[in-house]
């Protein structure tokens, strides 16, 4: 049926263990090639770390499935060398509106304030993103990937795990120190291992329909209650990339899910929306319920699970692709720091305890956001027709229609990593916070904040014109560099270059210091992730590397 | 004092990040307050809720607009 893109083929290759009968050791093995499978074992190459990615199938996701992409995957994506392409390709929007059967009720924005690189979600197909990952995972020569290589059996052990690997040539056995797990939410392997995830699933079934067709509706997500076309019914509406639209009609759990998906069903739906003679294409149909679970640890051993494996969510919000890149934003340095020696295994326990928060926050939300589309009870039926009506006259409903709420990265306020403040800021960066992004220099490709930082820890020092910072404060930055788990000095200035061959980004806008609440000495310690690990008003080299220590649970 | 339509929902103590997320907080606990009871359980619960909230409010003219504005369309 796919008409818009064509699918590569991803060469088997006959794996050393069944050319020369050995059996390999790999520090790390990850399983799954999805968005999050390849996320991981991208940072941990790039990182200069040798990784081995095992996948049972020789192509990238059948079906557009999951489309919209949220500013802080699209800024992870960035710092794994990813990004640009895959934005270009996208659909770029910030604007969703919702309708009460004709009329619209309410929109949002999801970037309400202006100087930030990334839009606030684009939306394009979940085959680009593989395909666009895959080519950045060639570009790394210490990551192999294997197609055809389905992982059958797991035996965690105190120092390794092994694994059988099934292959169109036959089956071998390897053994890993760390097996990271993004086999999706069905994950065989935590089956396999016998490991609960609790949730629950909703009784309510979705058709997605993808067509092909010329339309001038704005790049924005439309959302109906009970729209004429589709009574009593929610109805989605996106653009993706080479004018597929996807649209996303509630059907309610009696439907037959066989029938529905044939072309004769879904073609009068998609009429009656459309509402007239315009042509079209069928691209992809699919009809699917879903779950809202998540395991109770993410960790087991020297097992990690990370994406769909760990967690799951109800669509709306898109909570899901983008929660599981975030998911190994988190576990790839804190891996890295771990098969390094500078950072001992109980790191690995806030990658679940950090992404099992984030996990939560995205149930609730996603929960919420399900249980106002599809009221369980006559009572929630009749709230959430009252707040829809309300809605277009008092702006206090408006707030409370709940039509997705789309996803953004968790402040990890709560989490053990972080060093408390003990001086005062304004604003949304404390600790544990995901940096915010801000134009710095002179605007070309790298003159954004968010390209700055990453893949290590750094210190953010503020001074009004760097070419005036004093030798002292120089080379206390300079001397962070040398000292177990390396922190990078970045000066921030309104003007100057610092001394020493600082790094020195100019905050032209002044939009660092406003997002930041920087003064003079502001001194702030961000995490190889892109959170604030800590802050400061003055920077006391000490104070940094105990909160480097506290960040790494080396304290 | 006049009745407010702004959005208003807030709980001491808690920093929010996100615009929605106070009123999703009101909603859900709005909802989860109902679950498990009939419609005439429901039914009495809400006009207990009302008489209650009135009470707090107090002023009638406020309560008066609101009511008016309840009744609009219903």
């Amino acid at each position: 049926m796919q008409k818009t893109f064509t699918y590569p083929k991803f060469d088997f290759v006959t794996p050393p263990e069944l050319a020369e009968g050995k059996s390999g050791h790999y520090p790390v093995v990850v399983v799954g090639a999805g968005p999050v499978g390849l996320s991981a074992a991208i940072d941990l190459a790039q990182q200069g770390q040798d990784v081995l990615l095992l996948d049972n199938d020789d192509t990238v996701s059948i079906g557009s499935r999951g489309v919209c992409y949220a500013k802080r995957a699209l800024e992870v994506l960035d710092r794994m060398g990813c990004g640009e392409k895959f934005v270009a390709k996208g659909v770029n929007w910030d604007v969703g509106r919702t309708f009460l059967r004709e009329g619209e009720v309410f929109n949002f924005n999801l970037r309400p304030e202006a100087d930030h690189h990334r839009p606030g979600m684009i939306n394009l197909q979940q085959y680009y993103l593989e395909e666009y990952l895959v080519e950045r995972a060639r570009q790394l020569p210490n990551l192999q990937m294997r197609f055809k290589n389905e992982v059958i059996a797991v035996t965690p052990g105190d120092d390794k795990v092994g694994v059988r690997v099934e292959t169109p040539e036959g089956a071998y056995t390897l053994s890993t120190d760390w097996l990271v797990v993004a086999d999706g939410a069905r994950s065989p392997i935590r089956t396999m291992m016998g490991l609960d995830i609790e949730g629950k699933i909703f009784m309510d079934r979705f058709l997605i329909a993808d067509v092909v067709m010329k339309a001038d509706f704005p790049a924005e997500r439309w959302f109906w209650f009970d729209p004429p076309f589709h009574p009593n019914q929610s109805v989605l509406l996106h653009k993706q990339a080479d004018n597929v639209w996807r649209i996303d009609f509630q059907l309610g759990w009696e439907a037959d899910p066989v029938e529905e998906k044939k072309p004769e069903n879904v073609i009068p739906r998609i009429k009656a929306m459309l509402g007239d003679e315009r042509e079209f294409e069928l691209e992809w149909v699919s009809v699917y319920t879903f779950q809202c679970r998540r395991m109770n640890e993410f960790t087991h051993g020297r097992v990690l699970f990370a994406g769909d494996s760990a967690h799951q969510v109800s669509p709306f919000g898109a909570r899901g692709a983008n929660s599981g890149i975030q998911d190994t934003d988190n576990l790839a340095w804190k891996l890295k720091l771990v098969l390094d020696g500078k950072a001992p295994p109980a790191l690995l326990d806030t990658y679940s305890e950090e992404r099992g928060w984030a996990a939560d926050e995205n149930l609730m939300n996603s929960t919420r956001s399900t249980d106002f589309i599809t009221p369980k009870s006559k009572t929630s039926k009749m709230f959430r027709n009252a707040v829809l009506e309300l809605a277009a006259q008092h702006p206090f409903a408006r707030a409370l229609v709940n039509s997705g709420r789309l996803s953004v990265p968790s402040w990890l306020q709560n989490s053990s990593l972080n060093t408390p403040d003990t001086d005062t800021f304004a604003g949304d960066m404390i600790p544990g916070a995901p940096a915010a992004d801000a134009p710095v220099g002179d605007g070309g490709a790298d003159g954004w904040l968010l390209r700055q930082l990453g893949n290590r820890f750094q210190a953010l020092h503020y001074v009004d014109d760097a070419s005036a910072l004093d030798a002292a404060t120089a080379q206390a930055l300079d001397q962070l560099a040398g000292n177990g788990i390396a922190v990078q000095a970045l000066v921030v200035a309104q003007r100057g270059q610092a001394p020493s061959g600082l790094k020195t980004l100019i905050d032209a806008k002044g939009r660092v210091r406003e997002r930041y609440d920087l003064q003079p000495g502001s001194t702030y310690l961000l995490r190889p992730d892109q959170h604030v690990a800590a802050r400061w008003r003055a920077l006391t080299p000490a104070k940094v590397h105990a909160a480097v220590a506290r960040a790494t649970r080396n304290a | 004092m006049p009745l407010n339509t702004q959005p208003n929902f807030r709980e001491a103590g808690k920093r929010y990040f996100q615009t929605f997320s106070p009123g999703d907080d009101f909603y859900e606990l709005l909802i989860d307050t109902h679950r498990d009871l009939s419609d005439d359980q429901s039914a009495m619960l809400n006009a207990r809720l009302v008489l209650l909230l009135a009470n707090h409010i107090g002023d009638i003219g406020t309560l008066r607009e609101a009511m008016r504005i309840a009744r609009e369309g219903v």
